[in-house]
């Protein structure tokens, strides 16, 4: 029995300079209490087709054509009155940002009481009962008191749950989810699936989530539909759409990330070239064609194509039956031989002293980075990677301890105070493609500014000529070298990015989390850039990332921290098999893979991290491990226990028993 | 030649595939500037300002007697007539004269006096938030205390101590400017020094002055074009209440405010007297507030 069905929706947005539109003919069928994911990347649609489902379209959306079917309402020309019996309490959204969908201004219960009050027409004391009763179904800690709390007080894990507690309040049959663990930590991400999940056999709500992310949908969706240009292009269950993905599209979505388990030297990622098109520039017939590698003239661009393909898994293309899935690409990676320690962390300590006590940002950092690997640092916001990142490219000094490169000592020395090699030696990619280029400034410029202060040319010609070699480095065209950063798209950004790191012969590049924000389409190119001339020019590469399907992939070395402390550090294939730490345990468990029959066991973190002005004295993890010993975890520092292969574990648990666990993966995917 | 990616598996089919979906970069969108065409008032603020550009450049050669020259015949009838096209003054002074040769005085001191208000306040703005801690401190309270004082008093205070001269209305327009600008900057700056483009300029070793001048600066001409137009109608108004107040240009230099007060005992009398400059200082600054408006109704559009 359908809840909702939508067909052949189409949405336009009417601007000044005409109409563009965004759906083209949209349309899905919603069971009762079905989950369903929808993936693609941005600009596919997928918040327009939310919006419109809503009919909070704004001014320039007009739906043209289609309906929306629900509970036996066409939403699609409801008036305005049967709009609001539906809005939140029929249907309830829970959006991608937990901070901006809760009003600063009033308390947690003012805002959840609305609902009951509005839709049930209950008295406020009524209303605020059953708020909290609900922010106890959420796992609140303390409901009671925190319908008294503002938003500010809660963290960012908490305010999700309190956006979903008020989507609930009115009971609805479909759950809207956008992108709702964006921005979350990961352990905080499984943890708000699951009680997802928890709610949805609760109150049989249907569930429609979109996400970029594929592992999310993996974990979360019964059926997947796949979006591009604002079409569904495929549709069917997600264990097939994850094991036989028919569309060249999902194909290429499936290439362009790590595979579970896979690393560099076992499988290369395939990025799909091109962007998705504009609104409007829809290419005629297949919106995909002119990224499409199966592309055939005369048949993929003569018309719209319908939905074809089989009962239970239908597909938008024309050559689907005779299209193979191309083999997965061999690596090119070529392991390079071990050599000597180029980067040495000793006991390396950043306090901050603030007004409210002294913040251990890094509390004892050991490790080593060896020439030429990928060395990667993984661990939750505040477990102090960015602040080592900020020590070793010499944007701040370290408290006490050493930090030495190439035998130098550079942990008490900023960037000035180093010398002209040492610091073209260090350098850094961002995160955030926005930021990362001077959007005054054409790109040509900011490579020569590189060039000539890393590079230590002053020639005009001979920086002229570096530049068009560095943008050749980038796979970027000369002219690229006129274009001003708002010009160009987040993954070129990020490659002018590296392009300008690498103007120097930087011998550590140092990648903070430098695709999480790119399109996954667009993050295979760019890791396959970094790994290409990393691998290339003999770099290190300090990856700090909490994507552990990155991390796996591309790391040689893993170092895992938990508030300013390593708690395991080793070869890669060590940290992703027993014996772990309890802490990569749980972030292994809690990693959603693109792989919707991987069952990880469910290891989830009680609580929140805690404050790092006061941390646990003993194990920094105490607090929140599940295989916590006793008072001595929390009393005693953990002793430090090594296996033969050079693997680190900070952990009261002896060994043995920390082998003695069940892989978090299955042992086939981490053996290649 | 490396190839460029490790799809040599499926490359025969993807280089198709990559060949149709080269590397797109988008157009550049023409500057603020280039656009500003398209805006019927910046064109509108534009064409009034260019107007008495012009009329304060062609001053000399235009058939016009002296600013400061009498006609003792014409002050019996100091209306509009053949000989005097907008009449005299109370003096017998052409009235048209002295606007044109008026305009030449408005149109020099205040662009030069809000273009060094703009260098002190742009400098204050940077160090406060490039260096942030007392430096911010000092400079954002010495502001406030000045922003604290209404402007006109200021401006009184300040002409009424040191005397009236151009060079002096310069300084009074810098102080009482300055810190409004070094606030605009400020607030920008703060945000723009977290930017990872800032620390990659760090990364470079890049001195002080070269990231506050060449990487932050520019960021904030958005913001500040639309306030120096503003600025430049502030400041003309200003010019002419200095001059109606007698702190203006000392006479018998042609003051578009100080013809204002000169007229006002005849107002009753002679309204027209009062009427042309007035009108050519409310047109002036009509222009730069309307150029304003539209600069920034074509920022808001991008």
């Amino acid at each position: 029995m359908a809840l909702l069905e939508i067909e052949d929706l189409r949405v336009e947005y009417r601007t000044l300079r005409g109409a563009v539109t965004a759906l083209p003919g949209f349309s899905l069928t919603i069971g009762e209490g079905e989950s369903v994911g929808l993936v693609g990347e941005s600009g596919c649609g997928k918040t327009t087709l939310l919006m419109a489902m809503l009919r909070h379209l704004g001014p320039a959306g007009v739906i043209t054509g289609g309906a929306i079917r629900f509970e036996g309402r066409d939403l699609a020309h409801a008036s305005e009155a049967d709009l609001a019996k539906v809005r939140g309490s029929r249907i309830a959204i829970v959006y991608q940002e937990p901070a901006s969908a809760l009003n600063p201004t009033m308390t947690i219960g003012a805002q959840l009481a609305e609902v009951p009050m509005q839709h049930q027409r209950l008295p406020r004391a009524a209303a605020l009962a059953r708020a909290a009763e609900v922010l106890a179904d959420v796992h609140m800690p303390d409901p009671r008191a925190a319908l008294s709390r503002y938003p500010h007080q809660l963290s960012g894990g908490q305010k999700q749950r309190v956006v979903i507690a008020m989507a609930l309040l009115a009971n609805p049959a479909l759950l809207l989810l956008d992108e709702p663990t964006t921005g979350l930590d990961v352990t905080v991400e499984a943890a708000v699936i699951d009680l997802i999940g928890e709610l949805r056999a609760k109150y049989r709500t249907a569930l429609l989530y979109i996400s970029h992310n594929l592992g999310l949908i993996a974990r979360v969706a019964d059926r997947v539909g796949v979006m591009y240009a604002g079409e569904l292009v495929e549709e069917a269950t997600a264990v097939e759409i994850f094991a036989a993905p028919r569309h060249p599209y999902t194909r290429g979505l499936l290439a362009a990330i790590p595979r579970p388990g896979a690393s560099k030297e076992t499988a290369a990622l395939l990025p799909i070239p091109g962007t998705v098109p504009s609104l409007a520039h829809r290419p005629p017939g297949c919106g995909f064609a002119p990224r499409c590698a199966h592309f055939s003239p005369g048949l993929c661009d003569a018309g719209p194509v319908a939905m074809a393909g089989t009962e239970g898994h239908r597909v938008r293309c024309l050559r689907w039956a005779e299209v193979t899935a191309a083999p997965a690409p061999p690596s090119f990676h070529r392991a390079a031989p071990p050599t000597a320690a180029l980067l040495e962390s000793r006991d390396l300590c950043k306090i901050y002293r603030l007004p409210a006590g002294a913040l251990k940002a890094n509390d004892g950092l050991d490790f080593a980075a060896l020439k030429g690997e990928v060395l990667a640092i993984v661990g939750e916001s505040g477990s102090g990677k960015s602040t080592f990142a900020r020590i070793l490219t010499g944007l701040e000094t370290a408290t006490s301890g050493s930090l030495r490169f190439a035998g130098a000592e550079i942990a008490n020395r900023t960037v000035h105070r180093r010398s002209a090699g040492e610091v073209a030696a260090i350098q850094m990619v961002f995160q955030n493609p926005d930021g990362t280029l001077n959007p005054s400034h054409a790109v040509g410029w900011a490579l020569g500014r590189a060039v000539r202060k890393l590079g230590g040319l002053r020639d005009r010609a001979k920086i002229a000529a570096r530049v068009e070699e560095l943008l050749a480095l980038v796979r970027l065209p000369a002219s690229a070298r006129h274009s001003r950063p708002r010009q160009l798209s987040g993954g070129q950004k990020q490659r002018i990015a590296i392009a300008r790191a690498f103007a120097g012969q930087p011998e550590i590049l140092v990648a903070d989390e430098p695709v999480s924000a790119l399109d996954v389409s667009v993050q295979a190119a760019v890791v396959n850039l970094l790994l290409a001339i990393q691998a290339e020019r003999g770099s290190t590469m300090v990856l700090i990332s909490h994507d552990l399907g990155l991390v796996r992939y591309l790391a040689d070395h893993v170092v895992v921290m938990y508030l300013g402390r390593v708690m395991e550090a080793g070869p890669s294939a060590a940290i992703f098999a027993p014996p772990y730490h309890p802490y990569t345990e749980a972030l292994l468990s809690a990693a959603p893979l693109p792989d919707p029959t991987h069952k990880p066991r469910r290891i989830r973190l009680e609580g929140e991290i805690p404050s790092p002005l006061n941390p646990p004295a003993g194990c920094r993890f105490a607090s929140r491990c599940p295989r916590k010993l006793g008072t001595v975890c929390e009393l005693t520092p953990p002793p430090l226990r090594e296996t033969a292969d050079g693997h680190l574990i900070f952990c009261h648990i002896p060994l043995e028993r920390l082998r003695a666990v069940t892989p978090v993966f299955a042992p086939e995917m981490v053996e290649p | 030649m490396k190839p460029p990616f490790p799809a040599r598996s499926a490359a025969d089919a993807a280089a198709g595939a990559v060949a149709r979906a080269a590397e797109q970069i988008d157009r550049p969108s023409p500057s603020l500037l280039a656009r500003l065409p398209s805006s019927r008032i910046a064109m509108a603020g534009l064409c009034l300002i260019l107007f008495w550009v012009l009329v304060a450049l062609l001053a000399p050669v235009l058939p016009l007697p002296s600013p400061t020259a009498q006609d003792y015949l014409a002050m019996g009838h100091p209306g509009p007539s053949a000989a005097h096209l907008l009449g005299v003054d109370t003096l017998g002074r052409d009235t048209l004269a002295r606007i044109v040769w008026g305009a030449r005085i408005v149109l020099l001191v205040a662009p030069v006096s809000v273009v060094a208000a703009y260098a002190v306040g742009c400098a204050m703005g940077l160090l406060a938030g490039y260096c942030g801690g007392w430096v911010d401190l000092l400079i954002s309270r010495l502001a406030d205390i000045i922003l604290a004082f209404p402007v006109v008093v200021l401006y009184v205070i300040l002409i009424a101590s040191v005397g009236a001269s151009a060079l002096n209305i310069v300084v009074a327009v810098i102080l009482s400017s300055a810190p409004a600008i070094s606030r605009i900057v400020r607030g920008i700056t703060l945000g723009i020094v977290r930017k990872d483009f800032v620390a990659a300029a760090h990364l470079r070793r890049e001195s002080a002055l070269h990231i506050m001048l060449i990487e932050i600066l520019p960021n904030c001409r958005g913001p500040l074009i639309t306030d120096f137009c503003l600025r430049l109608g502030y400041t003309t108004i200003m010019i002419g209440t200095l001059g109606f107040l007698g702190l203006g240009i000392p006479p018998p230099a042609p003051d578009w405010g100080g013809m204002v007060q000169e007229a006002t005992p005849m107002l009753i009398v002679f309204p027209l007297m009062a009427l042309f400059p007035a009108l050519a200082l409310i047109s002036l600054v009509l222009g730069f507030n309307l150029l304003a408006d539209g600069l920034n109704e074509l920022a808001q559009k991008d």
